[in-house]
Order: C-alpha cells, then sequence, then structure tokens
C-alpha cells in the first residue's frame, strides 16, 4: 500500500483536503482570520456580507475569524484524546488478548460495560467531575473511546495469536513485548488505521456535544459547539447564520474522516460498521 | 440451558456492569482532590460550621468506602440521594418527574428511524435506478455525523419560525385541556381519548423525535438495503418467482429476514440514542433526562449527576437484556 496508491484513493483524497482545510485554519488562524476572534469587529448580528462573510455575532464579533480560531480548539481535543485513547486502549488490548486468562476477562468485562454506556454522557460526567477545559475535555473524551480500541486489538490478537509464526517466534523464546511489537502489532495497523479515523469522526461530534453544553472553554474562547449553543437564542429570531457555520463546520469536519475511513476500509477490504 | 436460566445469567450480569460504572464515577466525582460543596456552591465564601452542616446532611463526611456502600444499598431501596443544590430534594423525584418525557422522546425517535431506515432501504434495494441506490447508501453512511443541535436548529428555523407549522419547544400547549396520567403523553392522551391533546403532543414531538430519529437511521438503511438486495437476489427469491408467486408475497419473506439484524442493532442503538436524547432534549427544551443532566452541569450538582450515569447503565443493562431474549426467542439458531 505505496503512499501514492492511498491518495488516488478519492475518498482518502477528499477526506484529507477537508481535514486539512481546518488543520490550516488552525495553524495559520493569525494570517487568514481577518478580524480578532474576541474584540468586536463591527455592529452586532450582521447578516454574512461583504466585510463579514459569515456574519457577526451578538457582540458585533466577526464570525468568520471566530470559526477559523476555533478550529483550534476542535483539533487539539480530538487529536490529544484519540491518541491518548489510541495508546491506552491499543497496549490494553494487545496484552489483554495475547496473555489471556482471568486479566483478559475482567478486562474484557469492564471495557464492554464503559462501551456500551452512552459516551457522550460518560464524557459528560467525567468532564463535570474534572472540570470545565479543553485538556479535562480531552481526558474525558480519551477515557471514553479506550473500548473502541481494547475491542478492536484485542480481537485480532486472539485471531492471529495461534499462527504458525508467532508459536515458532515463541519457541525461538522471543520476549512476549518482542512478539507483541514485531510480530503481532504491524498485522493490526491496517484496522487501526480505519479505527482512528472513525474514531476521529465520533469523537469531534463528542467534543462538539461537550462544547454545546459548556464543558469546554469559557467565554471569551472561539469554539464552535460552544458558539453554536451562545447563538441559539438568536437563531430563532432570524440570525441563522450564527447556527449554520459552526453547525457546517462541525459536520464537515466529522464527514471528512468518515471520508477517510470509507476510504481505508475499501482498500484494506475490512468493513466495521 | 434452558431459556429461563440463560435469562437469570444474563440479568445477573447487568449487576457487575453498572458497578463498573459506578466505581468509574464515584472515583473521579469523590476521589478528585476538592471539596465537592465548594465548587458545587462556586463559592470558597461559607462559613466552616456551614459547609460542614451541609457536608454531613449529604452524608459527604463519611469514610469514603461507607460513602461507596451506602448509596448503592439506599439506590437499591430507590432512594437516589439528594440534590446538592436544591437542598433536600430527592433526586429520586426529580427523575421520577422526568424520565417519561425522555422514554417519550426516544420510543418515538426509534420508530422514526425504523420508518426511514427501512423506508429508504427498501426503496434502494427495489429500485432500478443506481442513483437511488447509491444515494441511500451514502445517506447509509452519512447521517450518523450530523450534529444534532445544528440539525434541530435547522428544523424549527423552517418549521417553527418560517412555515409556522410546529412547535419549537416544550411538550404541550397550555392552553390543552388535559391530565397526564403516565407522562407519557402521547399514550395519556390515547387513553383519554383526548385527541386534541393527542395531536398537540404530537405537533410537539414531531421535531425533535425526527431530528434524533433520523441521526440513528443509518444502520437501518444500510442494513435493509444489503440484506434485502441479497436476498432479492437469491435462489430462494428466484423459486418464488418461477411459481408465480406476487411480489408483495416475496417481499413480505424478505423483510422477514431483514428484521432479524434490524432487532439486534437496535439494542446496539440505545447508547446512541440516550447520548443523542441530551442534545435533542437541550436543543428543544424538552423537559427530560437529558436537560435535567445539563442543568446539574451547569450547577456541578455531583451526587444528581452520579445518580443519572447509574440509572442510565441500569436502563442500557435492562435494555440490552431485553433484546438478547427477543433475539434468543426469533432466531431459532440462537444457542443459550
Amino acid at each position: 500500500m505505496s503512499f501514492a496508491l492511498i491518495l488516488k484513493n478519492p475518498y482518502i483524497a477528499s477526506g484529507l483536503a477537508i481535514v486539512l482545510i481546518f488543520v490550516a485554519f488552525a495553524l495559520f488562524a493569525d494570517v487568514i482570520a481577518p478580524y480578532s476572534p474576541i474584540d468586536a469587529a463591527g455592529p452586532p448580528l450582521q447578516p454574512p456580507n461583504k466585510l463579514f462573510v459569515m456574519g457577526t455575532d451578538n457582540l458585533g464579533r466577526d464570525m468568520f475569524s471566530r470559526i477559523v480560531y476555533g478550529s483550534r480548539i476542535v483539533l487539539m481535543i480530538v487529536a490529544m484524546s484519540i491518541s491518548l485513547s489510541g495508546f491506552i486502549g491499543s497496549i490494553l488490548g494487545l496484552v489483554s488478548g495475547y496473555i489471556g486468562g482471568v486479566l483478559d476477562k475482567v478486562l474484557s468485562f469492564v471495557m464492554d460495560s464503559i462501551y456500551a454506556f452512552p459516551s457522550l454522557i460518560l464524557a459528560i460526567a467525567l468532564s463535570v467531575a474534572l472540570g470545565p477545559s479543553p485538556v479535562n475535555a480531552a481526558i474525558a473524551i480519551a477515557v471514553v473511546y479506550v473500548p473502541t480500541y481494547f475491542r478492536m486489538l484485542r480481537g485480532h490478537v486472539i485471531s492471529i495469536k495461534n499462527e504458525g509464526y508467532i508459536e515458532m517466534a515463541k519457541a525461538l523464546g522471543l520476549p512476549t513485548t518482542r512478539i507483541i511489537l514485531r510480530h503481532i502489532l504491524p498485522h493490526v495497523l491496517k484496522t487501526l488505521m480505519i479505527v482512528f479515523s472513525m474514531n476521529s469522526a465520533d469523537a469531534i461530534l463528542t467534543e462538539a456535544g461537550l462544547s454545546f453544553i459548556g464543558l469546554t472553554v469559557q467565554p471569551p474562547t472561539p469554539d464552535w459547539g460552544f458558539d453554536l449553543y451562545k447563538g441559539r437564542g438568536f437563531v430563532l429570531a432570524g440570525a441563522w447564520w450564527l447556527m449554520a457555520f459552526p453547525g457546517l463546520c462541525i459536520t464537515l469536519l466529522a464527514f471528512g474522516f468518515a471520508l477517510i475511513s470509507e476510504g481505508v476500509s475499501r482498500i484494506v477490504g475490512v468493513r466495521l460498521r | 440451558m434452558g431459556l429461563l436460566r440463560y435469562v437469570a445469567i444474563r440479568a445477573a450480569l447487568i449487576i457487575p456492569s453498572v458497578l463498573i460504572l459506578y466505581t468509574l464515577v464515584f472515583i473521579v466525582l469523590r476521589i478528585l482532590p476538592g471539596n465537592p460543596v465548594i465548587a458545587a456552591l462556586g463559592t470558597k465564601n461559607i462559613p466552616e460550621e456551614q459547609l460542614n452542616a451541609i457536608m454531613s446532611e449529604l452524608g459527604l463526611n463519611k469514610p469514603l468506602y461507607v460513602q461507596y456502600f451506602e448509596y448503592l444499598i439506599n439506590f437499591a431501596k430507590g432512594d437516589m440521594g439528594k440534590s446538592m443544590i436544591v437542598r433536600g430534594r430527592p433526586i429520586a423525584s426529580d427523575i421520577a418527574d422526568k424520565l417519561p418525557a425522555t422514554l417519550e422522546l426516544t420510543i418515538w425517535s426509534i420508530l422514526i428511524s425504523l420508518a426511514i431506515g427501512l423506508g429508504l432501504g427498501y426503496l434502494g434495494a427495489q429500485s432500478r435506478s443506481k442513483y437511488i441506490n447509491a444515494f441511500v447508501r451514502l445517506l447509509g453512511s452519512a447521517v450518523f455525523i450530523i450534529f444534532i443541535p445544528a440539525l434541530g436548529l435547522s428544523l424549527q428555523l423552517v418549521f417553527s419560525k418560517y412555515l409556522r407549522l410546529l412547535p419549537s419547544s416544550g411538550r404541550i400547549s397550555d392552553i390543552v385541556n388535559f391530565k397526564p396520567i403516565t407522562g407519557i403523553y402521547t399514550l395519556d392522551a390515547l387513553i383519554q381519548l383526548n385527541i386534541n391533546a393527542f395531536i398537540d403532543a404530537l405537533q410537539h414531538l414531531l421535531l425533535p423525535a425526527f431530528t434524533l430519529g433520523l441521526v440513528l437511521s443509518g444502520p437501518y438503511m444500510r442494513l435493509t438495503l444489503n440484506n434485502l438486495e441479497a436476498i432479492l437476489e437469491s435462489k430462494m427469491v428466484e423459486a418464488y418467482r418461477a411459481r408465480g408467486i406476487s411480489e408483495a408475497k416475496i417481499l413480505k419473506h424478505a423483510f422477514k429476514h431483514v428484521l432479524i439484524p434490524v432487532v439486534t442493532y437496535t439494542g446496539l442503538q440505545f447508547a446512541l440514542l440516550m447520548g443523542g436524547a441530551v442534545l435533542t432534549e437541550t436543543t428543544f427544551n424538552w423537559p427530560g433526562i437529558g436537560t435535567y443532566l445539563v442543568d446539574k452541569v451547569m450547577y456541578r450538582d455531583y451526587t444528581a449527576i452520579q445518580a443519572v450515569v447509574v440509572l442510565f447503565a441500569i436502563i442500557v443493562g435492562v435494555i440490552s437484556l431485553i433484546v438478547d431474549i427477543i433475539y434468543a426467542v426469533i432466531d431459532p439458531r440462537v444457542r443459550y
């Protein structure tokens, strides 16, 4: 699976393009955003026009600038949470699946219980306990998604651990860590990639949900979900742009990751959903 | 093993599941540094005596392990503790007030998502146009990325503000003469044969239930489409057609095969359904457990949040048990 081949896949290419636009927003926000995201730039509640392409909010702040800066929070939380849960979940899954026994039974039961519980509600409870902040939100989302990686990797390890080459490695007396990292992990990487991109789409929606409830940032920090919540009262008074643009960005970013995962699963030939 | 024994074992397994979630939430809520009462009140400027009084009223000055087990025992007796904010108010009675609204919303949402999913899946499977087929396939994998508040607000804007067809929030109009019995308004209205109230409640339900239903309909679309397509191309259907059995009858047979995966999936959907209900209720000011939870989040009311988590853990366990039982009954291949 060469890199060029991956990029030729229309799903991956378009998904990646969407995600990269938002990454560019986050990295070059200072250059891209025409106004400050936290100071008033014009009259309040202006519909989209030439000066303010996405209109202004009730405090006269430029929505486009808030959207651009807001991508930082979403991407940061999502990147942090999925790397954390991917790391912890994968390790636990690999070890639990390989070693088996009581440890595996107990860990699987714990993971299944968390997995079956509504992820948003658990994330809410955890972020309330930790206190509302972007980092704590990332930790809460990470905890919620650990079982996703655990189940995936554990299942995979169990399906290959009795193959001949693993038996051989054991017979040669290789240490367990080496067997897991060198002989099992490479086989699991492809499926891990699908879970990763699928999970990113999920994590974006969970992050947006937490933000919508006010558990990630404090005003005046720009954040898509929180902006949508604050704009809610003005939307029904006709200020549709306060809802349309943050909502569109959340959906678009999640769609980008969903496209990538669709593309990867088509290349690898594995269906998870 | 008989069905009864299978059910008993499955039911017993709910308990450790609930315990795991309770323990997780208890650990983060109680063992982490910081006094929960100070966090809930949002100020450190309360006299020591008053703080101690509140702590002992809520049982927070007992050793942690006592708190841990006491809560469990009380919960089993139906006492979910007392709110930290509205002091002295039992959480159980709050939840009893709010739960029917959430039940009503989620039941109608499932019905709508089944209607959308099975309907569009059927349309895609029997349509001869490859565009319709591809469209349903795309929709089936795309609806889950909809952000519920964004869709909900859009629907409110179009149907409540501009078209003025449906109410944007609440459960029933004040002008309707109606006395709730179970708290599930559409059911209550039917019991009392109060057609006006039924229609009014339904109008209030339509937007939130559609929002949540659409987001959940994706898997049903794909399941129906894929399974129906496979069955309609099978030898079985070919044999039916050769014998001149009508297409309507063939479809009836084919649909039976689609129902088993649909039932299984409905069980898996419940977690998503309840998470989605929180956002849907917040968007539409629907007075259910979701808005209750969000309300308590604003005030950092730890005891109430803990109660909601344990309650949801029980609900999830019971639902998956029910689905497993239905599954065992309708699919003779299931061994238990």
